[in-house]
């Protein structure tokens, strides 16, 4: 109870910070938990957040909706764990209603004994669970422009972070028996487009999931039901969704998602193929575009981080544009390719402020400025943009991507 | 050669894993029919693809019965993506990507139609139809002839004019250390 005190209390106060003084007190009057002669509401079968908590994902407008994306609100996020309600979406065509019963993945092309498993017969084989973050290959594709993204959500949000659990690939294929010569596995999903893509099959023999759990429960259908792939460190969209075909093949299939879509369009006009691996990444969080510092005083910088090659060693915060930079402190444990949440205490003097974070990751790779990756990669690659995010706060506390 | 040795010896280490865990011995046996009711997955030497063909003439019906309506009367894009045009722009500031200008295989055009296409009733084409309307757009970008007739034989022959416009991953190419 005095641990719910408390976390509540920090919520309302991250609260206060963002709506202002006035607001705040009106909320902690209409949040009074402990209410005496009251009885409050009775118990129930599923779990609802507090009416109090409004935060939502932003999607884009799309003339065709079962297309497009939504993000997820970084911006309001504690901890390290994206609820799966608010996991990031990117969907193709729309989301299938799929009933587990009749669901089964089949197996096939060159192996030596082709198979299809029921939902079930999947669940009785060996398991294993892994927290991983998902980020859309195209997570921040605005930022590539000289006008970058006005909100963490919307410039950062198509990145979450889950409990994944499910059935290592590698223990499938041994048992159906790879032929010698394949090289690829080619994935289709059961959505109306058949998502297909092309995975080489020692990524395969490695870490891919045949994921059906996230976050203690059934995946939900958004993220796949009942059966996904969850491919570590790879760009979210080769994480196949609502999993029904793995064909082992000796050849990449070049389906339309890696060729016309998730290529990176380079200056001289060659686009790079199969850039799948997601590399390091961070931004702060608190604040960020959109919100507003009450005034000058000490604040908690936080922030997440994340890198597909593994931990996350370091991240480094500026406050002066880049003149100098310090270590953050790093919420523990630090898990390989999940979110990292980094923290550090800072005084807002009523001066103006540029900040930003820069994570390093456990091979040494450091997360590049945005004109470094210019430099090399032009404006028109769309994909893998991991480039470092500078918020600039105003003299009036108020915090916009904007420097001016 | 390397790759391949390496592939072997996850291989090996993958069937050690599996052996060292007991599991069921679950699932049956993939039966024809459950391998056809899955896409066809059409690889790019045109592995997959179906008997049937269709010819330029015939896909220029098909597409505008069923396509104008998200790519436009000339498939210049509207709701959906423009599928002509763009040839000399990947290196510009306004890149096009379409079939014509970006797409590397035409075995690629054949498996998104068919498997994605129309956007609000994929699979509804058959595979004659799809050769035709894939036979009308390589034609209405200029990669066949007028009279031009896909099928499984000569659809993986077309050689689209971005064929070697693709490069690997170079990665980390940038910020590889501080």
């Amino acid at each position: 109870m005095k641990h719910l005190e408390r976390s509540s209390r920090r919520q309302l106060l991250r609260m206060g910070a963002a709506l202002g003084g006035g607001i705040l007190a009106a909320r902690q009057d209409a949040l009074a938990w402990d209410t005496p002669g009251k009885l409050g509401i009775p118990l129930g079968p599923y779990g609802e957040r507090s009416p109090f908590e409004k935060s939502v994902r932003w999607r884009r407008d799309s003339r065709t909706p079962e297309t497009g994306s939504s993000f997820t609100p970084l911006q309001d996020s504690v901890g390290t764990l994206t609820p799966s309600s608010l996991h990031y979406e990117r969907h193709h065509a729309g989301i299938p209603t799929i009933d587990p019963a009749q669901h089964r993945l089949v197996i096939h092309g060159m192996v030596e004994r082709p198979i299809s498993l029921s939902m079930a017969e999947i669940k009785r084989l060996p398991s294993v669970t892994r927290t991983l973050v998902l980020e859309c290959g195209g997570n921040s594709a605005g930022e590539w422009a000289a006008t970058t993204g006005p909100d963490v959500q919307r410039s950062y949000g198509l990145v979450s972070c889950s409990e994944w659990t499910g059935v290592p690939l590698s223990l499938v294929l041994a048992r159906v028996g790879v032929r010698p010569g394949a090289g690829w596995v080619i994935a289709e999903g059961a959505d109306a487009c058949r998502m297909e893509r092309s995975i080489p099959l020692d990524k395969a023999m490695k870490d891919i999931l045949l994921a059906y759990g996230q976050n203690g429960e059934a995946i939900r259908p958004a993220q796949g039901y009942p059966l996904r792939l969850i491919i570590p460190g790879w760009e979210g969209n080769t994480n196949v969704k609502w999993l029904h075909s793995l064909k082992l093949t000796d050849q990449a299939y070049m389906a339309r998602d890696e060729t016309s879509k998730y290529s990176d369009l380079m200056p001289d006009g060659k686009a790079r193929i199969f850039t799948y691996q997601m590399e390091a990444k961070s931004v702060i969080t608190f604040p960020s575009g959109g919100q507003t510092l009450p005034g000058p005083g000490l604040y908690e910088l936080t922030g997440l981080a994340w890198s597909g090659r593994g931990k996350i060693e370091r991240v480094e915060i500026t406050t002066n544009s880049g003149r100098t930079w310090t270590a953050a402190q790093l919420h523990e444990p630090r898990m390989p390719i999940a979110f990292t949440r980094f923290r550090l205490p800072w005084r807002f003097d009523g001066k103006p402020a540029a900040m930003a974070s820069r994570a390093i990751d456990e091979s040494g790779y450091v997360q590049p400025t945005r004109e470094a990756l210019v430099a090399v990669r032009g404006m028109n690659s769309i994909y893998h943009f991991n480039g470092i995010k500078y918020w600039h706060v105003k003299a009036d506390g108020t915090v916009s991507h904007a420097a001016v | 050669m390397r790759r391949f040795s390496l592939l072997a010896i996850a291989l090996a280490a993958a069937v050690t894993v599996a052996a060292q865990t007991p599991a069921p011995d679950v699932g049956r046996p993939a039966t024809p029919d459950d391998i056809r009711n899955l896409g066809a997955a059409i690889a790019p030497d045109g592995n997959g693809l179906p008997e049937g063909s269709g010819s330029v003439l015939a896909g220029r019906g098909v597409f505008a019965l069923r396509c104008t309506k998200c790519h436009g009367d000339k498939a210049q894009g509207d709701i959906g993506p423009a599928l002509v045009g763009g040839r000399g722009t990947l290196a510009t500031a306004r890149p096009l990507k379409t079939v014509g200008s970006f797409w590397p295989y035409a075995t690629t055009v054949w498996d998104y139609v068919n498997r994605a296409m129309p956007f609000d009733e994929p699979g509804l084409l058959k595979p004659p139809d799809v050769y035709a309307v894939v036979a009308y757009l390589l034609n209405i970008n200029g990669i066949v002839a007028d009279d031009a007739v896909m099928d499984a034989r000569s659809l993986p022959k077309v050689r689209m004019p971005n064929r070697d416009g693709f490069v690997a991953d170079p990665r980390p190419d940038v910020g590889r250390s501080k």
